[in-house]
């Protein structure tokens, strides 16, 4: 099918009659995935968006539930989000992001209802990358310009218009009620040709990381790699795959609600015992857990990189601190342990 | 979906006991509002839960009861932060919340038929308890061999569960052993360091397991003591604490490696801790 760039404000206010839509929004310089009251705010060309739309399914801040407490007993109700969402216009890297936080959000014994009931609830409808940034690495994480991993629709960008694939029962039946012309095999064709054009300049070696990791808990490199973190965590708040959280009242004596909110490793306060015991007590310990996280823990447990080369650690460090430098002086700590 | 982990059962705290000289542990008894609600938290020794403050927060406390004491819920809670500073101040009869149980337990089953020996420290005994009551019990006493407890605190004062103390003391199906750091008047236990008096009574290995819950500082020299006694690391268990939060393995905060103390343990082997990281 095809969706005419033309038309596309049209579109969008059709699927506002039945869902919720995020799309990015132009905000000075950035993109950033918002709410949208009518199509004409879509702004589709963009790179990546500031911020991840993981918030979308996994709020910032977010009531789980609101109390009222009495001297019998207490009434609790629990605040769960089923509306019918759309993502519209989320990137490759973001949308496999969001398979890798249902092994969180969904693990082995314990289903999260807050998360899951919007996830099941929102229909992802994917942009290709015709022209990934500098910073992106999709291609080294197992992923791509036109992967589709987590989509439920993919849309690749032809000039004048999109042209849209179901890739699953949920992107099929929204395609189905938006009444679209079927895409022309000259139109097919140009999407390929889109395709095979789109280049991922950057490549990070990742061969031999996991098994360097195995082992490398104990490396010297860990003492060196912290060194200029401020520890202010941009990296993790505007990663799409972090998702550490906080769980606060906010009440006035006994009324109120309990509130989660995003979370990070990179706060020396993390992990600190009442006792005053920190067993990540300074930022190179913060720093392999993040790494090691990422590029070890989670293999371990899911088989699946936590990170997805969106790049947006690498754009947004104040301090200029490159997870692919990292990487890279990871795998060859051994030739450098003289530093 | 299963239900909400997140949501807390409502419970009425009935007795706030001030179980140490120091006043700094206060063990608290919550009785569940209804039949409904309690056969909705089956719990076993080991397990934790997260106790709610209504406006102040919720803070992750081993059980200390044990799920043969049917009714009620213990914690014995030392004032540290703004949950347990909270409910150090609570009136009897406050509504509470709890959640869970969170987290793995003391393999129970698998011990059947060993002699245990359960060694604990300071204020880490909470759910030690909870394992002796459990064996203790006339339906499971059998099930196991010798039971030796070896328990020690600083001081008499700080011992917790004192008339339990001293009614173990009286049978003759558990051997306990207490202990305190140096003599005081009045005293006239043991004293001396718990890695010292393990090595004193020296338990035999064969067919047992430890168990073993206390601060670290206990827990880094009596592990070799166990050793030279013959145990081997799948004989010893313990029980980490890390700071946690969701209780649930989705926060983020509690993990060792790859595992999360919250929902693949607290409880673990030291052969299953040997395979991880030393961050705890």
């Amino acid at each position: 099918m095809i969706i005419k760039k033309s038309e596309l404000n049209a579109v969008l206010d059709k699927l506002l009659a039945g869902y919720q839509v995020y799309a990015p929004v132009k905000e000075g310089n950035y993109a950033v995935f918002k709410q949208i009251a009518n199509g004409g705010q879509a702004y589709l060309g963009y790179s990546n968006s500031k911020i991840p739309p993981k918030g979308i399914l996994f709020p910032q801040s977010e009531k789980l539930y609101s109390y009222s407490v009495t001297a019998e007993g207490a009434r609790v109700e629990e605040h769960i989000d089923g509306s019918k969402k759309v993502v519209f216009g989320i990137r490759p890297c973001d949308a496999k992001s969001i398979t890798l936080l249902d092994f969180v959000f969904n693990n082995d014994k314990y289903t999260d209802p807050y998360y899951m009931t919007r996830r099941n609830n929102t229909v992802l409808v994917g942009l290709g990358c015709n022209q990934p940034a500098p910073t992106c690495f999709c291609t080294s994480m197992q992923s791509g310009p036109f992967a589709s991993e987590g989509m439920d629709v993919m849309l690749v960008d032809i000039g004048e218009g999109y042209v849209a694939q179901a890739l699953t029962d949920k992107g099929k039946e929204l395609l189905a009620g938006l009444g679209l012309p079927e895409a022309s095999a000259d139109d097919q064709k140009a999407a390929e040709d889109v395709k095979a054009a789109a280049v991922v300049s950057c490549q990070v070696n990742t061969e031999g990381l996991k098994a360097k990791l195995d082992a490398g808990f104990d490396d010297p490199v860990w003492n060196r790699i912290y060194e200029k973190c401020l520890g202010c965590a941009a990296c993790t708040y505007l990663c799409p795959t972090c998702h550490c959280f906080d769980i606060v009242d906010d009440a006035v004596d006994c009324n109120g609600c309990r509130v989660r909110n995003w979370d990070a490793c990179m706060f020396p306060l993390f992990t600190l015992h009442g006792s005053g015991h920190n067993p990540r007590p300074s930022g190179k310990e913060r720093w392999r857990q993040r790494v090691m996280h990422k590029f070890k823990y989670f293999v371990d447990n899911f088989n699946a990189t936590a990170c997805v080369g969106c790049g947006r650690c690498i754009k947004n460090c104040p301090v200029n601190l490159d997870i692919r430098e990292v990487l890279a002086d990871i795998l060859g700590s051994e030739a450098r342990l003289d530093k | 979906m299963q239900r909400n982990p997140y949501l807390p059962l409502p419970m009425k705290l009935v007795k706030n006991f001030t179980e140490t000289s120091d006043k700094l542990i206060h063990t608290f008894t919550l009785q569940f509002l209804s039949e409904e609600d309690e056969k909705s938290f089956p719990y076993m020794p080991g397990q934790f839960a997260e106790v709610c403050v209504f406006g102040k927060g919720e803070a992750p406390f081993g059980i200390a009861s044990s799920p043969t004491e049917p009714g009620f819920l213990k914690f014995s809670v030392a004032k540290v932060g703004v949950v347990s500073t909270a409910l150090h101040l609570m009136e009897e009869g406050t509504i509470v919340g709890v959640r869970g149980p969170l987290g793995n337990y003391y393999p129970v089953e698998q011990m059947k038929g060993k002699n245990i020996v359960i060694i604990g420290g300071g204020f880490a005994f909470t759910t030690l308890r909870a394992l002796a009551t459990y064996i203790l019990d006339p339906k499971h006493r059998g099930d196991y061999g010798n039971l030796m407890v070896i328990y020690g605190a600083r001081n008499p004062g700080l011992l917790l569960y004192k008339d339990e103390l001293a009614e173990w003391e009286k049978r003759s199906d558990i051997d306990l052993v207490c202990t305190i750091d140096r003599p005081v008047e009045g005293w006239t236990g043991r004293t001396g360091f718990i890695p010292a008096v393990t090595k004193e009574v020296s338990p035999s290995s064969e067919n047992a397991v430890a168990i073993v819950c206390g601060p670290p500082v206990m827990i880094k020299f009596t592990l070799p003591v166990l050793e030279e006694c013959g145990f081997k690391p799948e004989q010893i268990i313990m029980s980490l604490e890390n700071r946690m939060k969701c209780g649930i393995g989705m926060c983020g905060r509690c993990n060792v490696g790859n595992k999360y103390v919250c929902k693949d343990g607290p409880v673990f082997t030291k052969a299953e801790l040997n395979q991880l990281p030393n961050e705890y």
